[in-house]
């Protein structure tokens, strides 16, 4: 069966006064149907520009220049306006980090999930506003029928983001992207709808690629997982691989960074040096040398991916070699 | 870490805090109700201890920060600082001991004055409360850089021209620089990304150490307020409703509101606790 969305050297840069930065560089990746993939990595790695290439919803000086992006067979990157817009918001959708933001004030939940269910399912109105209550009680919105009716500021961080799910469960796509889609909520909360969009994922079969910087939401969701530094896919593989067994030395003090609830009161954070570049594509060779512990001069003219077994892949050129130094 | 909490008459004593906001409503518009940030808090913070405070947003964790350094006057209840009562202070006492009760903020970019150099920012209320002299004040703004791990060209920059995790430890270094006794961290990493959080939270916990500072640390990430803390207090809707050595109270949590905190944390320790979680 082919890959339901295949990213190929997907490379996006932004233009403005001051010349063009290449934010996403030559970036692979594959989604395949009914299955939770994570892309992980710090703010300003380029994460979110992926996505939103994907997506066609890039703005600000800001273009795809090369590369692919082929989802169910057909590229994406050549459609016109009207095209995308068969796809977009119908058979792939997305869910935002800020739910108060991408929702239209000015309009109520009810007919912001309905005008989507009629434009791109043509149901009647009566109809898709049946849809709509059923599709906002899966989420768990309490009282779905109310619901409809009210306006999103009236509503909690949380039940936004169920209405937010709701509009982009509501033409049952095959694939849907949520980038960070419970940052902004308390861990109880973010733990209640994680949930019910990973059983909703499950019934509905879809594909779902997920962005965050929350580690341990990876290892909560994810099937596969690639890592992502400086605008590059550094690593990829099984969530269970790269939990175990990180091939990358950012990965691996990724991993290490961060403070867990059942720590000992011996344990000592390992910190990264240094901060994440701001502007990467002029690096040459590997783009986490300066911070890396494990540098060696090969490192700095060092371009392309390993491949090791089981699909695991890695930027490093030193691989199987920094763990024992 | 126990032998800290020692028999002897806390540094912060607080009995019975409670602040509450006026609602107004109506088309001539009164009082219809309130807001119980802070509803009846009580808590003692040991000399060199580090009290960790969790909860949801909007419990009312920060509220009962910023009534700490008197930045929000609380409604009724009493602080006592090192046997002195802060509620019943005049401005002018209180000013003499606010220095030795510091915070450090959240959001970095809006705590520091943009329009000054980090000279200034640093200087200033060092000159101002004796801290130092015009002949000292060079070396006793290196010592504080030196401390948070800054190099000294920093002085002569506006905050804008750092990244966030710089101008976090600029914010650790403005709260020190008073040489405080009370150190108050309202979610100081919250806004960072986790590489540099760890080397926050690293430094945090050094100069705990080094300084024999006491703290309060306010968070909703578990994970970083075990990290620093000694014990921690779980705070629910304007209410403490549990205090327990870091340690203890994840293991075994007593409170049910805490306990769904605990398992609503994502897991990924491999071999702690709790491994089915993992994966």
């Amino acid at each position: 069966m082919s890959h339901i969305l295949e990213v190929k050297g997907l490379t996006t840069a932004f233009t403005g006064d001051y010349g063009t930065d290449i934010t996403v560089d030559h970036v692979d990746f594959y989604v395949d149907r009914g299955e939770v993939v994570c892309i992980v990595g710090e703010s300003g790695c380029g994460k979110s520009v992926t996505s939103l290439s994907i997506m066609g919803l890039l703005n600000r000086g800001g273009a795809v220049i090369d590369g692919s992006v082929l989802f169910d067979g057909k590229n994406l990157l050549g459609l016109t306006e009207k095209e995308l817009d068969e796809i977009r918001g119908n058979r792939m959708t997305m869910i935002f980090q800020d739910p108060l933001t991408s929702l239209n004030p000015v309009f109520t939940i009810g007919s912001q999930i309905t005008e989507s269910i009629r434009i791109h399912q043509k149901l009647e109105k009566e109809e898709s506003r049946k849809r709509a209550i059923q599709i906002l009680q899966k989420v768990g919105m309490p009282d779905a029928e109310a619901a409809m009716k009210k306006y999103p500021h009236t509503l909690s961080g949380g039940m936004r983001q169920r209405a937010m799910i709701a509009m982009a469960l509501s033409c049952q796509p095959a694939l849907i992207i949520a980038d960070e889609p419970t940052t902004a909520l308390d861990v109880t909360i973010q733990a209640q709808i994680m949930k019910q969009l990973q059983e909703l994922q499950k019934e509905l079969g879809m594909a779902m690629i997920l962005i965050t910087h929350d580690i341990g939401l990876v290892a909560r969701m994810a099937d596969r997982v690639y890592v992502m530094y400086a605008g590059q896919m550094i690593e990829h593989a099984q969530v269970k691989d790269l939990f175990l067994a990180p091939k990358h030395p950012y990965t691996k003090a990724l991993l290490a960074t961060v403070p867990g609830i059942y720590d000992s009161p011996e344990r000592k954070l390992a910190s990264i040096t240094g901060v994440v570049p701001e502007k990467y594509d002029t690096i040459q060779g590997c783009r986490f040398a300066d911070r890396c512990p494990y540098m060696k001069e090969k490192c700095l003219t060092y371009e392309d991916n390993e491949i090791l077994e089981n699909g695991h892949e890695v930027r490093c050129c030193r691989v199987g070699e920094w763990e024992a130094s | 870490m126990s032998n800290k909490i020692q028999a002897k008459e806390p540094l912060i004593v607080v009995e019975n805090m409670k602040k509450y906001y006026p609602i107004k409503g109506g088309i001539i518009p009164h009082v219809t109700g309130y807001i119980k940030a802070v509803d009846g808090v009580s808590f003692t913070i040991h000399e060199g201890e580090t009290l960790g405070l969790v909860g949801e947003s909007g419990c009312g964790k920060s509220t009962l920060g910023r009534q700490l350094v008197g930045l929000e006057k609380p409604e009724e209840g009493c602080i006592r600082y090192a046997g002195r009562e802060l509620t019943g202070m005049s401005e002018k006492e209180l000013r003499k001991v606010r220095t030795e009760l510091q915070m450090v903020f959240q959001d970095s970019h809006s705590s520091l004055n943009p329009r000054k150099h980090i000279y200034e920012i640093l200087a200033q209320p060092m000159l101002y409360h004796h801290i130092a002299t015009k002949a000292t004040i060079q070396r006793e703004l290196e010592r504080l850089l030196d401390m948070v791990g800054l190099p000294k060209s920093v002085l002569e920059r506006y905050p804008h021209e750092f990244s966030g995790g710089q101008r976090q430890r600029i914010g650790i270094a403005k709260a020190l620089s008073l040489k405080p006794r009370l150190l108050i961290c309202d979610e100081p990493v919250s806004a960072l990304d986790v590489s540099i959080q760890a080397q926050i939270l690293n430094l945090l916990r050094e100069l705990q150490q080094e300084l024999h500072l006491t703290c309060l640390f306010i968070g909703h990430d578990l994970g970083a307020v075990n990290y620093v803390s000694d014990r921690i207090a779980v705070m629910y809707s304007g209410k403490i409703v549990e205090v327990a050595p870091a340690k203890q109270l994840f293991q075994n949590p007593t409170h049910p509101y805490t306990k769904t905190l605990c398992n609503a944390v994502p897991v990924l320790q491999i071999g702690s606790g709790k491994p089915e979680t993992l994966l």
